[in-house]
């Protein structure tokens, strides 16, 4: 996967044109801004908590080693099993060969973006292991081979018609899109059954809590419940920044979570998981494996981008950029969109191969300004940018052009003749102090661009012909 | 604060070679407020196109520049407000690692004003009410917004011009200019300067006014040409042709 700029403009260019995608995003991410404001507003201790949760965070960060190795031991201790895995592939390959050891074919799966991260439905599949997403916007998508268009609400590019054709393809059955409940009726019969029968089940989380070993999972469906509790082997796929060293701590994530994602004082579930089920306990897994995910978080500890860790996952920053608001989800080409997408992707997939994402900004500031954690996303889109051109990223026709154009502007002899030349060449283009030029040679498209004034400040200026009242 | 009334105009790149006239109504309107405007011929452009694009280097330079030029006045003020913000605040970034020129740039922040903040809070001026004046809508940009925390100002303006104030959906949503990026990402950049000219044109005001030339450019380049007798303006030639 990669977001070039000729690839990402091109998959722009499809969604922009498409005015159902359109209404979807602009629609859905209204209402979630709409919710999060009001949710905040209901609750005081929202705007303290967001700088206390920063400090908590970024101080969790300095130590995040100390604290990975207590979880560790008490993880052990509550029974579950810990894997580090250091990369993707080595996510997979654990998660693959638990599966082979108890030759289960048959996996259910709760929502996790670290699962999407390394892609690991994909190697599941190559296994012959057919995992089945269990929250519903991850199964219409699966269903439809897209991937997640938003990190809370993965089906947020589809239309309730739409949804209601994937349905028809799947049950052969004639579907209402005006009935939603029946459709979400319907995915839950079929989901039942794979429930039920399922080997293992493997999840993500939204905290560890080191003191205790556990993993907490923010679920708005039951089937997170129902994946941790049914089948007899259950795995969790946690990021390693993931963990806080006490209850304290988790209580002030989930207390900013679900208000700043879903507008929710509190998601319909809330699961903790401390290893397998008791001895006399009679529900519950077998066996609890925790997959520790790194795959490139730990090298950006005590860097300039560090702060990007303190991410919660809360998708805030897609709802309110404007620049996601237009291209929702799948133009970034990676599972985590948005703001947050366009910093962690290049930093840990390469910023080579997603070059375009640092520049889907206009720096307008919404993100920062709303994160419960105030991440300084247009700090670190100007880093990446500036990494871009010192590493030569960046395609060489802009950094010739760019580098030219800064010394232009900044050698005044030189930024009053070529001003001036193109003053006198713009006259043909010229129709009311706009540029009319044919869209295929207009690098602003169908969006006209100023004419050069006819003088320049500096020249009205030296003619002294602005008047002066007081002289 | 000094009680010069000196005032130094950056009238920054964009309005120097694309909308002069901006810089004229500034001008005017600062000598209407008691201030005399000295104007530095030697600047050209605070360097905001170059750091965020990632030239780092180019944009410490041109940071360097206007630090030097700026150095002998006790007041900058620009008709810009990205502009204001990449002095006020971007420098000091910019210059963390070097101790004296950071300490300059701090001079610089502590003296650099947006126009129609410059004319509220230090010149205490307002225009003379107008009975007749247009209806506007106000598009507080990016910028102005969240780096300078600065959106009162200008409907302060606004309102003792006389003006009603019709506020649009989302006023601060940006208009999709954002710099290099309205030509590195034409195609984006434009859907959002619709949706934005959609808010602005649902409110049914007669104007746009802004105090970002950037985003005025943007916006009056895909407002529909004779299809509207919307404008959309600076705020100096706003207050100009009301207060005339």
């Amino acid at each position: 996967m990669t977001a070039t700029f000729e690839k990402f403009h091109a998959d722009a260019r499809k969604v922009i044109a498409d005015p159902r995608y359109q209404f979807a995003i602009e629609d859905a991410t209204h209402t979630k801004n709409v919710k999060r404001t009001a949710a905040a507003a209901a609750y005081p201790p929202y705007e303290p908590l967001r700088d206390h949760l920063k400090a908590v965070r970024s101080s969790i960060l300095s130590q995040l080693g100390v604290h990975l190795e207590t979880f560790e031991k008490n993880a052990q201790n509550a029974g579950a099993t810990v894997h580090w895995a250091e990369n993707g592939e080595a996510a997979c390959q654990i998660i693959a060969d638990i599966c082979e050891r108890h030759g289960a074919t048959r996996v259910v799966k709760g929502k996790s973006m670290a699962s999407e991260e390394v892609h690991l439905n994909h190697y599941l599949e190559k296994e012959g292991i057919s995992p089945v997403e269990t929250d519903l916007g991850e199964w219409i998508i699966q269903q439809a081979g897209d991937p997640p268009a938003h990190i809370i609400a993965p089906a947020i590019h589809l239309t309730r018609y739409e949804i209601a054709k994937i349905f028809e393809r799947v049950t052969g059955e004639d579907v209402d899109p005006e009935n939603v409940e029946g459709m979400t009726a319907m995915a839950r019969g079929i989901l039942r059954d794979k429930f039920l029968s399922a080997e293992v089940g493997i999840t993500g989380g939204n905290v560890a809590i080191a003191e205790s070993g556990s993993i907490v999972l923010v679920m708005n469906e039951g089937n997170g419940r129902m994946t941790t509790s049914l089948p007899p082997v259950l795995i969790m796929l946690i990021g390693i920044e993931k963990v806080v060293p006490n209850w304290n701590d988790a209580s002030a994530v989930l207390s900013l979570l679900a208000r700043a994602a879903t507008g929710q004082a509190l998601s319909q579930y809330t699961t903790i998981v401390t290893g397998p089920a008791r001895e006399d306990e009679s529900e519950g897994p077998k066996e609890v494996h925790y997959v520790l995910l790194d795959n490139g978080r730990s090298k950006l500890i005590g860097t300039k981008y560090e702060e990007i860790l303190r991410c919660i996952r809360c998708g805030t920053c897609l709802n309110v950029c404007p620049v996601y608001r237009k291209i929702g989800g799948s133009v970034y080409n990676t599972p985590v969109s948005g703001p947050i997408g366009s910093v962690f992707t290049p930093l840990i997939a390469g910023l080579n191969e997603y070059v375009a994402l640092p520049h889907a900004s206009t720096l307008c500031g919404e993100c920062l300004k709303y994160c419960p954690v105030r991440i300084d996303f247009p700090r670190m889109f100007l880093d990446l940018r500036s990494d871009e051109v010192e590493q030569k990223v960046l395609p060489w026709r802009d950094r010739v052009i760019e580098r030219f154009a800064a010394r232009v502007m900044s050698t005044g002899w030189l930024y009053h003749l070529l001003f001036g030349i193109g003053r006198i060449f713009q006259v043909p283009f010229i129709k009311d102090r706009q540029f009319h030029l044919p869209k295929w040679i207009n690098p602003a498209k169908e969006r006209r661009l100023p004419a050069f004034g006819k003088r320049s400040f500096h020249q009205v200026w030296a003619k002294g012909e602005i008047k002066d009242d007081r002289s | 604060m000094s009680d010069s009334n000196k005032v130094a105009l950056s009238v920054t790149c964009i309005v120097d070679q694309l909308f002069p006239e901006i810089g004229v109504a500034t001008v005017e309107l600062l000598r209407m407020a008691g201030y005399s405007v000295e104007f530095p011929e030697k600047q050209t452009c605070c360097g905001q196109p170059f750091s965020n694009s990632g030239f780092m280097p180019e944009a410490v330079k041109m940071a360097k520049q206007n630090i030097e030029l700026f150095e002998p006045y006790d007041y900058v003020v620009l008709p810009n407000g990205s502009c204001t913000a990449m002095m006020r605040v971007e420098y000091l970034h910019y210059l963390e690692k070097e101790p004296q020129w950071h300490t300059r740039a701090e001079a610089l922040s502590k003296k650099t004003y947006e126009l129609s903040e410059f004319l509220v809070r230090v010149a205490d001026w307002k225009p003379a009410a107008s009975a007749n004046a247009p209806s506007v809508t106000f598009h507080a940009s990016c910028h102005t917004k969240r780096l300078l925390g600065m959106h009162e100002t200008p409907r302060a303006l606004l309102a003792a011009a006389g003006c009603k104030i019709i506020e649009m959906e989302d006023p601060d949503r940006c208009c999709g200019f954002g710099g290099v990026f309205c030509v590195r990402m034409a195609d984006i950049s434009n859907a959002m300067t619709r949706t934005k000219l959609d808010l602005a044109l649902k409110t049914g005001a007669d104007r746009m006014v802004t105090v970002d030339p950037g985003c005025m450019m943007q916006m009056q380049g895909l407002l529909k040409e004779k299809s509207t007798t919307f404008r959309i303006q600076h705020l100096a030639n706003f207050l100009l042709e009301v207060s005339k």
